[in-house]
């Protein structure tokens, strides 16, 4: 249990998600990082130019901030002490009960990750300098995909976790694991 | 348990090395042709697409003033700097930034004429911090910094004519040097050509280099008999300390020298003992000479050049200083002057002579100490030629110019009559092959092969002539350079490729000393630009008197402002444009109409100014001028010009509104 929250401290440093897109006028790819504080640029000045591209097709720029930044490093931090009090004084129903929260907690930052996402690709510009229509006449999007691979016009872009993300998931995994050979152990 | 943690840890490092291998990173390059045909010329010349040379190649362009930079062995040609010549493609000379770099003790010179490319050096081996290049008509060493491919240094040398013997640089870059190929009076006077023997004098000039920016500086100049000093090479490795110069007319003729100045049989090497010279310097040996030269610096942060008219040099005087100078005779007007890589041979190229010298500066070191002198001109000791001479190659061919080496013993020499390249081995002397060359070869260039560790792979042979080995363009043909394979025993012709201007020399060097290390864009916070536009907020447009400043930037697609008015005749309109684009190979240009100056091509984070001095009422539009973007024809804007007087107010807009405006 301990061992699995201490896997939780690179998430305030390494990146939790990537968002990548490859074109062939970028044989190095544009990317940005997404951390639990910040959107990063993966190469210097990836995320202004990332912005460049996107105005073409009416996009909104990439902000500096979002109020989510602000909250998740609490919302991990405050986790992680409740989980250290957990690991040392808990049972293991409260192992599992720690990890079910965290689960949650995950997913609503993976919804909360596509809403951001689905918003930023189809809130576009009425003055847009290029507009494109899906096969069945809607408007196309240009939302990244959530977790895969997608091509969207010239680029082709990727959405991964990194680092953080899996030392994260293997720290949750470890919780429960901690929870069934306590749960094993207790009979 | 254990197998649970050993299973989670291992299931980490999966994890891990899977995350690190995504899209993210990129996929090298894959190794192009090696291992397909090897035997031919082409498949040896063949770069695949995509894939890069093996070598960088800079080679002068001669009497265009610049340096082209080629890739070996494709011979392709990737780009022109600009160092002596205004180049209106690049704004060079042209913008407000670059034109003090043209600027000399007479004025703005236009044109230069460029000649002999050195790269700099670190124990002897070419290292691709800089490359020196040196112009002939009016005499100047230029520097280029290899992390941006310009120029970055222009230094003018006082008591000069004929830059010709330049710019080669020291074993650790601790001078680059140059000679004078013109005597001439010192200080110049008013008095008869005809008096030209025993008065006109020559210059050796000694320019340190700052090994942390490069910075030249005069450090001091020897004053030399009236000779004409052609070619010169350091000594390296045992021979460090040294510098040996070549020299013709030592007859001192002033007229029809083609003539007056064949009629000795031997002319000399000149020896320079620079060590001494510092010694000398430090002793107070020197006399404080005024004059005036032009000395440009560059600085990165405003990426705009300075000129400075220095009015001193230290001169040392090698008629009176014992141990400076020596001087080896060397057959017949002897032009290239080589040494070995390490540093024992100095070959003349004697380029009238029926062999090819070589001296030993082991036996010059004995002679000096044995006085083995053969009588002395003005002062300097001559040494005798058997106690300096190591050998010669025996009817090598016909007009020997210069000589570079494999580092592998052996030595490549050019030949402009017989027009040849002739292969032969150091120490005996004898000639291993030779090739023809299409035609009349001058230089020829060895990556590193005027240093201690030539790359010794491929050699180019640069042609002063090529009649008929190209399409046709009318009277006036391209000059060319011609590649061989110089890892066998003979040597193989590969290609002909043309050149810029007359390459009279090259430098080169591997692919990987520069190619991972150029700059790629300059950070627009790092602009330090007096009118640099850090936002398309902070873009104005204001007047002081005449002068009507625009600050304007750039991005795809457009300019902000983009309509300016308020602009009268009469007035003189400084665009100072910022390119605000931090994105590699975008960079963007502006022209305006009857601007009577070039367009601007403008790198990302730069800014750049050029003036425009409207002559008529209207509304005058001006352009990108680089295809940037898919919106490149909509980068356009407009500069409404009132009559002189009017009482339309300055205003500068963009989509209607103040620049920067949401």
């Amino acid at each position: 249990m301990i061992a699995g929250i201490l896997l939780f401290i690179p998430l305030f440093f390494l990146p939790l998600w990537n968002i990548t897109l490859e074109a062939p006028q970028y044989p190095i790819p544009l990317g940005m990082d997404i951390h639990i504080s910040k959107f990063a640029d993966t190469h210097p000045f990836d995320i202004k130019n990332i912005n460049l591209m996107n105005h073409y097709v009416g996009m909104q720029y990439i902000p500096e901030t979002i109020p989510e930044f602000e909250i998740f490093p609490y919302v991990v931090g405050f986790m992680m002490v409740l989980g250290l009090i957990i690991g040392f004084f808990g049972g293991y129903k409260m192992f599992f009960a720690w990890f079910f929260v965290m689960a949650i907690l995950g997913l609503l930052g993976m919804y909360d990750f596509y809403m951001w996402e689905y918003n930023y690709g189809h809130n576009l510009s009425e003055k847009a300098i290029m507009n494109f229509k899906n096969p069945d006449g809607s408007v196309m999007g240009f939302q990244p995909p959530l977790w895969g691979t997608k091509d969207i016009l010239n680029f082709t872009a990727h959405s991964y976790p990194r680092i953080g993300a899996v030392l994260m998931f293997v720290g949750m995994g470890l919780t429960f694991l901690a929870g069934i050979v306590g749960f094993k152990e207790s009979k | 348990m254990k197998n649970y943690i050993l299973s989670i840890f291992a299931l980490t490092m999966m994890s891990i090395v899977l995350t690190s291998c995504g899209p993210g990173s990129t996929s090298k390059k894959s190794g192009g042709n090696s291992g397909a045909l090897t035997s031919g010329a082409a498949a040896q010349t063949y770069v695949a697409p995509g894939d890069y040379d093996e070598f960088y190649a800079f080679i002068s362009g001669g009497f265009s003033g610049q340096l082209a930079v080629y890739g070996l062995p494709s011979g392709r040609l990737f780009r022109v700097i600009p160092v002596f010549s205004q180049d209106p493609e690049k704004g060079y000379g042209y913008n407000e930034e670059t034109k003090p770099m043209l600027n000399t003790s007479h004025g703005f010179v236009p044109w230069g004429d460029s000649h002999h490319p050195d790269i700099s050096q670190t124990k002897g081996t070419v290292d691709g911090r800089w490359c020196f290049i040196n112009e002939n008509n009016t005499p100047r060493i230029a520097k280029i910094d290899l992390k941006t491919f310009e120029t970055d240094e222009i230094i003018e040398l006082p008591n000069s004519a004929g830059n010709h013997s330049s710019s080669f640089v020291t074993e650790n870059t601790e001078y680059v040097v140059a000679g004078t190929r013109f005597s001439v009076p010192i200080p110049q006077r008013d008095m008869s050509i005809k008096d030209y023997k025993g008065n006109f004098k020559g210059s050796l000039s000694f320019i340190s280099v700052d090994q942390q920016d490069g910075g030249m500086d005069l450090a001091f100049q020897i004053r030399m008999p009236g000779f004409d000093y052609d070619l010169a090479h350091p000594g390296r490795g045992k021979s460090h300390g040294w510098f040996f110069f070549t020299t013709y007319n030592t007859e001192e003729a002033n007229s029809l020298l083609e003539v007056n100045a064949s009629q000795n049989d031997k002319d000399f090497i000149a020896a320079v003992n620079w060590k001494k010279a510092e010694e000398y310097i430090k002793a107070g040996k020197f006399t404080t000479e005024k004059t005036r030269y032009a000395h440009n610096t560059w600085d990165e942060a405003t990426h705009s050049a300075t000129s400075t008219i220095k009015t001193e040099v230290k001169v040392l005087d090698a008629s009176k200083l014992p141990g400076l100078v020596y001087f080896l005779p060397t057959p017949k007007s002897p032009h290239g002057c080589d040494v070995s890589p390490d540093g024992e041979y100095i070959i003349g190229n004697g380029k009238l002579a029926a062999e090819l010298t070589a001296h030993s500066f082991t036996k010059m070191l004995k002679a000096i100490e044995d006085k083995a002198f053969d009588g002395e001109a003005y002062g300097i000791p001559i040494l005798k030629y058997e106690a300096v001479n190591a050998g010669a190659v025996k009817n090598p061919g016909l007009g020997p110019l210069h000589t570079e080496f494999d580092g592998k013993g052996n030595a490549y020499t050019t030949f402009f009559i017989s027009s040849e390249v002739v292969k032969w081995k150091l120490g005996t002397w004898e000639v291993i092959d030779r090739q023809p060359v299409y035609y009349s070869v001058g230089h020829l260039m060895i990556p590193g092969g005027n240093s201690a560790h030539p790359w010794g792979k491929y050699l180019v042979a640069m042609n002063k002539i090529t009649k008929d080995r190209y399409l046709s363009t009318g009277p006036e043909v391209c000059q060319s350079a011609q590649l061989f394979d110089i890892t066998g025993e003979k040597m193989k012709l590969l290609l002909d490729f043309p050149t810029i201007g007359e390459p009279h020399y090259a430098a080169g060097c591997p692919k990987d000393l520069l190619h991972d290390k150029t700059t790629k864009i300059f950070k627009l916070e790092e602009n330090k630009h007096p009118y640099a536009t850090h936002s398309e907020a902070d873009a104005k447009v204001f007047r002081k008197g005449k002068d009507v400043h625009i600050n304007m930037t750039m991005i795809r697609s457009h300019f902000s402002p983009d309509n300016i008015e308020g602009v009268q005749v009469g007035d003189r309109v400084f665009f100072h444009v910022t390119n605000l684009e931090q994105d590699y190979d975008v960079p963007h240009g502006i022209s305006m109409i009857g601007a009577n100056a070039s367009e601007l091509l403008i790198m990302p984070g730069r800014t750049e100014t050029f003036i425009w001095e409207p002559k008529e009422v209207g509304v005058w539009p001006f352009y990108c001028t680089d295809f940037c973007s898919a919106l490149h024809q909509e980068m356009q804007g407009y500069v409404r010009v009132s009559p002189r007087g009017s009482s339309v107010p300055i205003s500068f807009t963009l989509d209607g509104d103040a620049p920067g405006a949401e």
